[in-house]
């Protein structure tokens, strides 16, 4: 569900009409099983679509066609044509998919498959499943470097981070992280992965060409217990500068200085806040708040919070159509 | 305020669950491939040992009845677990079970599985039969974990440095309810107990957390076993006569407390009282290590994987034996080895937690070796809340509200 800005891809056609330099925000509301779609330009809801049970991982294809979602009660990932908002088409994932990752030329899905101990490796034009690869248990974060060469799962009981070559299907290293590691993030430039700890509450940045953890990034906001501080969603920026990881319940998003690692702020934001997207332009980042039922406009340039929407029940994960 | 609370050991065990379970499972995992730079030397053997005192046991209900592999099949699905991370690590984790009689001596038992090679073994065996075999664990290096016993003695005059608590204690299930009812402004009880001795404990660690949280217990009565048959065909005509009769000389009160994990009476409680009120404690709404219906924090991961190697729901005391058999393989994980020295080391450290579903991690605490957790409270169908309640502060865990608090203990671990 990672999706740095394909600006290229922009002229794509076939998106819902809307200002030139305005983006639609695709949310994906767990509980009430339903899309919400918001207008970046107005920061209103324009539009909800019913989804399949318990929609949880969400991302969009590079020509900003397609939204794919995991719909996890019913065991299948939805295809929805975003000029319709219809459910076009179903992809085989396997049980209970929770997150996935694109690969880099749009082709191919990565999917973490929480009940098998299983990746699922799907070719979206022929529908069809390509392998199945055994990690550790509760797999759950998906990440793929830049050159789509690597892809990472992480397990969330066997707390490894498990670095997979997409060529061969075969896991190549793993990585032993903090308890529960729930998100993989690569660096634009491929040189690290980033690896958030619900329970551990902590980020492992692991260098890609050693495959060793070179910094682990720790939290602190007073007056908030260390408990409950539990790092989910990571994101960074284009230019590779600065990370923004979402905190949960901390109800915070930390901005962390990727060269010193240093959190330099955290923006409050709203109730158990998980996952975070870039608008294509990279000066808006939006969180999603499950509890308080609304999603988070960050300014990226002051990383101040703009503007709160409500959207559907327990928002979940958020992408941004690239054009 | 006032605060109370009540609670059941038998509870522990369920309410409902429905199947009969087959025997204990084999976990089924799909074996990750090698590939891994660690995977290519022969699998380090890890062996567990389970010591349980079972004999079948009968309860008011039958959905209530125990299941035959009760803790024993989530310490399997841990096993599991470990093996598919062990893996990726070279290590092979095998559980060795052994029942005992209850109330039978275990200490030649034990002798046994420290004889075999089990260097850490987990016990669902009664506070005596811990205690008689806690010395020799000590000679041996064998390290203990208790997931079946909540005696709080064994937390308190009677604490091992070699015992390890995962089950939690009646005093920490009795204050997460207290919370509630307290949160609830529901603060005036009766207190209903039975005459075994684990239905007295029960309700010691009500009447404590009435004193500790701001409940009155306006009034108690106990309901002796008479030594009646648990069922028979006519006996819900006379339930429906006698406990109303047994409840009417009670003053006015929000909640009942049912102290009875002897499964003598407490079922009969709900909607069979004098005057309508709820209940709470081994019956109506109880507090629990775990609830068979919780899917909260991750939850649902546990639960599916647990139902399908066992067709059966996940119990208390199969949570308490998962997170004991989690605490060992998550520390051979991190010190990559079977080192019992390291392992051991491991898990007292400063730092050491394990993540068990419960939405934050678990700590032990350091001047008795309980496991600290969140308690659940549910009927028999689902989750009501989880304690510690909102606006419970304590100054190092939220956590350290609920059970005997280190400036309290008469823990002296030696």
């Amino acid at each position: 569900m990672r999706r740095l800005p394909f600006l290229a891809a922009a002229m794509a056609a076939g998106l819902i009409a809307s200002p030139a330099s305005a983006y639609m925000v695709y949310v994906s509301n767990e509980k009430d099983n339903t899309v919400t779609v918001v207008d970046t330009a107005t920061m209103e809801v324009v539009k909800t679509i019913d989804v399949g049970q318990r929609p949880r991982g969400i991302t969009i294809s590079h020509d900003g066609k397609f939204i794919y979602l995991c719909a996890s009660d019913d065991d299948t990932i939805e295809v929805i044509d975003t000029a319709t908002a219809q459910i076009v088409s179903t992809l085989p994932s396997g049980p209970d998919p929770e997150l996935f990752v694109l690969s880099p030329d749009g082709k191919t899905l990565y999917v973490a498959n929480e009940d098998d101990n299983l990746v699922t490796v799907i070719d979206i034009e022929s529908k069809g499943v390509i392998t199945e690869i055994p990690v550790g248990v509760e797999p759950e974060g998906m990440g793929i470097s830049p050159d789509g060469k690597t892809m990472v799962n992480t397990s969330e009981t066997t707390n490894m981070a498990h670095f997979i070559d997409t060529e061969t299907h075969e896991i190549t290293h793993n990585v032993l992280v903090d308890s529960r590691p729930r998100f993989v993030e690569f660096t634009p430039n491929g040189a690290e992965a980033w690896v958030s700890a619900e329970i551990g509450g902590t980020v492992s940045v692991i260098d890609n060409a050693t495959r060793e953890i070179k910094q682990k990034i720790t939290f602190e906001i007073p007056g908030l217990r260390s408990e409950t501080i539990q790092p989910v969603g990571v994101r960074i920026t284009a230019d590779g500068k600065k990370a923004y990881v979402a905190l949960g319940p901390a109800n915070h998003v930390a901005v962390i200085n990727t060269e010193t690692y240093e959190v330099e702020k955290y923006v409050l934001v709203g109730q158990r806040v998980w996952q975070l997207a870039f608008t294509p332009d990279q000066k808006t980042i939006i969180s999603t708040n499950g509890v308080s039922n609304d999603i988070t406009f960050i300014d990226v340039a002051t990383d101040e919070p703009v503007q709160s929407v409500t959207v559907g029940q327990l928002p979940w994960g958020v992408v941004v159509s690239p054009n | 305020m006032k605060g109370m609370v009540p609670y059941t050991l038998a509870i522990f065990f369920g309410l409902f669950l429905a199947s009969v379970n087959v025997c204990p499972v084999t976990a089924q995992e799909t074996a990750p491939k090698p590939g891994s730079t660690k995977s290519a030397q022969p699998a380090t053997e890890i062996r567990l040992g389970y010591l349980r005192a079972y004999a079948p046991q009968l309860a008011l209900s039958v959905l209530d009845v125990p299941p035959r592999d009760e803790g024993v099949a989530g310490a399997n699905v841990a096993i599991a677990d470990n093996n598919t991370t062990g893996k990726f690590m070279g290590q092979q984790f095998t559980l060795d079970v052994t029942e005992v009689k209850p109330g039978s001596d275990v200490a030649q038992t034990f002798r046994d599985m420290v004889a075999k090679g089990d260097r850490y073994v987990l016990t669902d065996i009664s506070a005596e039969q811990l205690l008689s075999i806690a010395d020799i664990a000590r000679e041996n290096g064998v390290l203990i974990f208790n997931v079946g016993a909540t005696d709080d003695i064994l937390r308190e005059e009677e604490c091992r440095a070699n015992v390890f608590h995962t089950a939690p204690t009646r005093s920490m299930l009795a204050d997460g309810l207290a919370q509630y009812l307290i949160w609830k402004q529901w603060p005036r009880w009766v207190l209903i107990h039975g005459s075994h001795e684990g239905d007295r404990h029960f309700a010691d660690a009500l009447r404590r957390a009435a004193t500790r949280f701001g409940g009155q217990i306006l009034a108690e009565k106990e309901f002796k076993d008479t030594g009646t048959a648990r069922r028979t065909d006519s006996g819900v005509v006379q339930i429906q006569r006698q406990l109303p009769v047994f409840m009417q000389d009670l003053p006015d009160h929000d909640v009942v407390l049912v102290a009875d994990e002897s499964e003598v009476f407490g079922t009969y409680v709900p909607f069979r009282s004098w005057i309508p009120r709820p209940v709470a404690g081994t019956a109506g709404l109880m507090p629990s290590a775990w609830h068979p219906a919780s899917e909260q924090w991750g939850g649902t991961q546990i639960q599916n994987r647990f139902a399908k190697a066992n067709g059966r729901r996940m119990l208390s005391k199969d949570m308490a034996a998962w997170t004991a058999v989690r605490i060992i393989g998550d520390a051979a994980t991190r010190t990559q080895g079977a080192d019992v020295k390291k392992i051991e080391a491991f898990i007292r450290a400063d730092d050491f937690s394990i993540a068990a579903f419960k939405g934050q991690k678990l700590t032990f605490r350091r001047w008795n070796w309980q496991l600290r957790q969140p308690i659940f409270l549910g009927d028999s169908k689902s989750v009501v809340s989880t304690s510690p309640q909102e606006g419970f502060l304590h100054q190092v865990s939220e956590l350290d509200t609920l059970g005997v608090d280190q400036p309290e203990t008469k823990c002296v671990l030696n």
